[in-house]
């Protein structure tokens, strides 16, 4: 009898249609989770061939996983979809030109030390005005939409992006509650370093110590969701093997993204059962910051903080991960702050992972929408626990002129248990 | 493919594309195969084209465009159907109605709603909650399926029981005829003189025109819901209890029923904490605070006095909500402890659930196969889920012939072979079981008023191909096929 696979879970029931952002955005099945389904299905059986109207439609695919709760069938979509970019990455179907910047996309993220220089360049590119020259003249739009998308969504680098670096071990305060790993992120450590050290402030506020093995690179999130199983393989790997014989109670993350990722890494390694095992066991010890902190009563007094916070749930910890009332119970935990929610809060920005670059025109129409949203929710402060939605909705919103600060939860968490300290403690 | 030549094809693209945008026009192989069935995956049929029009004069010319090619039409809303009601036919045009989800107006002081037919069931309660109102029917699929779907397939659902079904709440509709001309049928006037074409319109699958706008009755909020669980020994007790709640004069507004199979895949989909080696009755009351508490006092000493081992009510809203909704997942959740099911939907006297549910169990035995039961209990509208592995050689057959010998039973016993997932493509066969040719051909007469050509939605819901004007006797021709705008299959 063959085996059963993913794709063969689907019962076409349409569960899923409604919360697909693409779908919502051209009501068209093929750009549904159901016709994704059908459309690998039909890959898989060789009904139909690799083209440039059914990788369109693949590529369209956000991975948001909206769609993976959504379905009573329990439809494991995230895997189903990487095995069909996979099929992708392996033809020869992209455009040459499509191919050099997916690689030059990859021969970036993954690489904190190469994602610092871009970085460094971005802080020149800004203080001397190239930024406003170039911004101004529209002379990128006319090369190419997609390196638009990527100067667009630069963040303002300051001369801090450059020179923070993360200490390798922080003792917990009073008494020691547990011993955590914190894992830096590629592109939240260079592009958003304050979440880096509020995170550790606070974790270290609330009795738990964190280490920080040194030389963490990517953990391979990015280049899995995008079907490159060979490289995020090898940079999970080397992430692994920084962790282990650690003793350590967690390995803590601040971003979404690779959190659901690290998450589930037994499956990254189908040639290799000894080292599933081990990716499985380092799996098991992963909590996202917000997950841990619910977990433990608070110890570390709150400080007040007087302001209306919109709440966004990142895709890959709301959807992926389910963790949809540790962020939220977090933030109304400090005395004064008022949660909102968005309309369609559940449905992501149009970041998703590389999509904003490699997708830009979906990635404006969905991420409008939820600038739209933010706008609406009259809150001067946007909480958004991963690096990349913080990014992209940023950017939507500087496009509309709207003066909303994006905030990792765990800054405004930060902010409040400074405020509580004594004045100089 | 059909009728279509693969040049009259790219014609009737590019002429589409004129109404409604390249954008709009789904045309390749590879794009048209996601389009091939609805939510009944057993037979498929891919489309010639499928066109997305964005309003009622763009749904006029796309029909008028698809006639002057000669390609039939299927409309299409979320493609949730369990009858085959929106599989496409050989050749033709699927319209899909997605692009048209407008709430077009709200006039609550008439405690009224007019939407575009691609709504979803569910957002019309959204958009009307915060001012305390509701749209009644419930479909399990209502946060999927669109108003036009469920006026074509006159949807019910759990509530339907104390409320009733879609055609209990459709004021008027807008449809597009077969020549493309735009009708108007019904209105907000408690009865309106002349003929009420609404009625044959509400129910028809697709097969009188296009519906391109709906007017829908709200209700207020009741004042309370109760949501209470009676725990059964087996389906015999609990099938008793459902006849003798309804006979002794109280009326929950929802009586659902599942089984021990059905319960499981619910807990699968949900994680929740029912017990499995049992048949359960989900019920809600609703209204006022006296009348809550009687009905749900007097439903629970029922229940208890015909055997129910416990009666629970849910610890919190949370937990309320997710009992609703492992009942309204409990179909797909089926895929989780089988790999392939047929969805039935037979109605029977309320009377014979336990005994019905007892030859059911006894047939499937026969076919060496498992079924599973979740249905609205109340209503007597049974929902028997026959589970097969389409791997296993030969499985298929047996369960569509099980599925087969369920609805002949609900015949037998003077119920019928739909309550609300419609006749569709597959049950097509059975309608000359349920009806007598004069039936048949009175039903015919009312679809050839409206649609004469067969262009909407052809060879679904009548058993043999039927075309208007036909007399029984030997085969020949028709004049519509002679034209070729029609076609027997
Ligand atoms: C898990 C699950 C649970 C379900 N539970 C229920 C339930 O509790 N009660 C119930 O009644 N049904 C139920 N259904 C069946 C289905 O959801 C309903 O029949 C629904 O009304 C179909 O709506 P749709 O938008 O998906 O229509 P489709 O499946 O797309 O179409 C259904 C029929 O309507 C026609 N149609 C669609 N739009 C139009 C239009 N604008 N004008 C003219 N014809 C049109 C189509 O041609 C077709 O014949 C369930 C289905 C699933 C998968
Ligand atoms: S992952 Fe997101 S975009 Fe992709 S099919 Fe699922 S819901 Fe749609
Ligand atoms: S909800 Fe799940 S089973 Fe239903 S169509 Fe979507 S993927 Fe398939």
């Amino acid at each position: 009898m063959p085996d059963r696979r993913p794709i063969d879970d689907c019962v076409h029931c349409g569960f899923c249609l409604p919360v697909c952002p693409t779908y919502f955005s051209w009501a068209s099945e093929m750009d549904s989770p159901r016709g994704r389904v059908d459309l690998a299905r039909a890959l898989a059986d060789g009904q139909v061939a690799l083209s440039p109207t059914t990788v369109a439609h693949l590529d369209r695919c956000l991975g948001c996983l909206a769609c993976q709760p959504a379905c009573p069938s329990g439809v494991r979509y995230g895997l189903i979809i990487e095995e069909a970019r996979a099929r992708v990455e392996d033809s020869n179907v992209r455009p040459a030109g499509d191919r050099l910047f997916r690689a030059f996309l990859f021969s970036l993220f993954p690489y904190p030390a190469r994602l610092r220089a871009v970085a460094a360049f971005l802080w020149l590119y800004r203080v001397t005005g190239l930024q406003w020259l170039v911004r101004e003249s529209g002379l990128l739009r006319l090369l190419s939409a997609r390196l638009a998308a990527l100067e667009a969504l630069a963040p303002p680098v300051t001369w801090h992006h450059l020179t923070a670096s993360l200490p390798a071990r922080v003792p917990a305060e009073g008494t020691r509650r547990a011993r955590v790993g914190l894992l830096g992120g590629c592109v939240q450590r260079v592009f958003f370093p304050g979440v880096n050290e509020a995170t550790l402030r606070v974790l270290a506020a609330e009795g738990i110590e964190v280490v920080v093995p040194p030389g963490q690179g990517c953990c391979g999130a990015l280049s899995a969701h995008a079907g490159r199983p060979a490289e995020a393989a090898r940079l999970a790997r080397d992430l692994l093997e920084r962790f282990e014989g650690l003793e350590l109670d967690a390995v803590v993350t601040n971003a979404a993204g690779c959190g659901s990722h690290l998450k589930d890494l037994g499956s990254h390694f189908p040639g290799d059962p000894a080292l599933a095992a081990r990716a499985r066991a380092f799996s098991a010890k992963v909590r996202d910051v917000s997950e841990l902190l619910a977990a433990m009563p608070p110890v570390a007094p709150r400080g007040a903080q007087a302001c209306r916070v919109a709440y966004h749930s990142a895709c890959h910890l709301g959807h992926a991960q389910g963790i949809t009332r540790q962020p939220r119970e977090l933030l109304q935990g400090i005395p004064g702050l008022t949660l909102v929610e968005l309309a369609r809060g559940e449905e992501c920005c149009g970041s998703a992972g590389i999509y904003n670059l490699v997708e830009p025109e979906a990635a404006e129409e969905i991420g409008r929408r939820k600038a739209d949203a933010v706008v609406a929710a009259a809150a001067p402060i946007l909480a958004a626990a991963n690096p990349g939605c913080a990014l992209h909705i940023q950017r939507m919103l500087r496009e509309r002129g709207a003066a909303v600060q994006a905030a990792h939860p765990i800054e405004l968490l930060d902010a409040s248990l400074r405020a509580a300290r004594p004045r100089g403690g | 493919m059909g009728p279509l030549t693969e040049a009259a094809r790219g014609a009737l693209a590019a002429r589409m594309a004129d109404v409604v945008g390249r954008a709009h026009v789904v045309s390749e192989p590879s794009e048209l195969l996601v389009y091939e069935c609805d939510g009944l995956t057993h037979g498929r049929t891919r489309p010639a084209l499928v066109v997305l029009p964005g309003s009622t004069a763009e749904v006029a010319e796309v029909v008028k465009a698809a006639r002057a090619a000669g390609a039939p039409i299927v409309p299409r809303g979320a493609g949730t159907g369990l009858s085959g009601g929106a599989r496409p036919v050989p050749g033709c045009v699927v319209v899909s109605l997605a692009r048209m989800t407008r709430i077009l107006g709200v006039d609550l002081e008439n405690g009224t709603v007019r939407v575009e037919p691609g709504v979803i069931n569910l957002d019309v309660t959204r958009a009307v909650a915060g001012a305390g109102w509701y749209y009644a029917p419930d479909p399990s699929s209502q946060g999927v399926c669109t108003i036009g779907g469920n006026v074509a397939e006159n949807s019910g659902g759990a509530h339907c029981l104390k409320y009733g079904f879609t055609t209990n709440h459709v004021l008027a509709a807008r449809l597009v005829l077969d020549d493309g001309l735009v009708l108007d049928v019904g209105g907000t006037a408690a009865d309106a003189p002349g003929y009420d074409l609404l009625a044959p319109l509400v129910g028809s699958e697709g097969m009188l025109g296009i519906v391109t706008e709906v007017t829908l009755r709200l209700l207020r909020k009741p004042e309370t819901t109760r949501t209470f669980l009676a725990i059964f020994p087996s389906s015999d007790e609990a099938g008793d209890a459902v006849s003798q709640i309804i006979a002794a004069g109280i009326l929950p507004a929802a009586i659902e029923m599942m089984d021990s199979l059905a319960i499981q895949a619910a807990k699968a989909a949900t994680g929740l904490d029912w017990p499995e080696d049992c048949a359960l009755l989900l019920m809600d009351a609703d209204g006022p605070a006296p009348e809550v508490e009687h009905v749900h006092r007097r439903a629970s000493e029922i229940a208890r006095a015909c055997g129910a081992r416990a009666v629970q009510v849910p610890r919190d809203e949370a937990e309320r909500q997710l009992m609703w909704k492992g009942r309204k997942s409990a179909f797909a959740a089926v895929g989780r402890i089988s790999p392939n099911y047929l969805v039935e939907d037979g109605v029977i006297p309320r009377s014979e659930i336990a005994s019905v549910l007892r030859e059911i169990g006894r047939l499937a035995a026969e076919a060496g196969l498992r079924v599973a039961n979740v249905f609205h209990a109340g209503d007597g509208n049974l929902h028997p889920l026959v589970l097969y592995d389409a791997r296993n050689p030969g499985e298929e057959e047996r369960a569509a012939h099980l599925g087969g010998d369920i609805l002949r039973l609900c015949i037998r016993v003077g119920g019928s072979i739909t309550g609300e997932h419609g006749v569709g493509a597959e049950k097509a066969a059975y309608m000359a079981e349920q009806f007598t040719p004069e039936d048949l051909d009175t039903m015919m007469k009312v679809r050839c008023a409206f649609d004469g050509g067969a262009l909407f939605n052809p060879g679904k819901v009548f058993p043999t191909p039927r075309l208007c004007g036909e007399k029984p006797g030997p085969y020949e021709p028709h004049p519509v096929e002679r034209a070729g705008l029609a076609e027997r299959w």
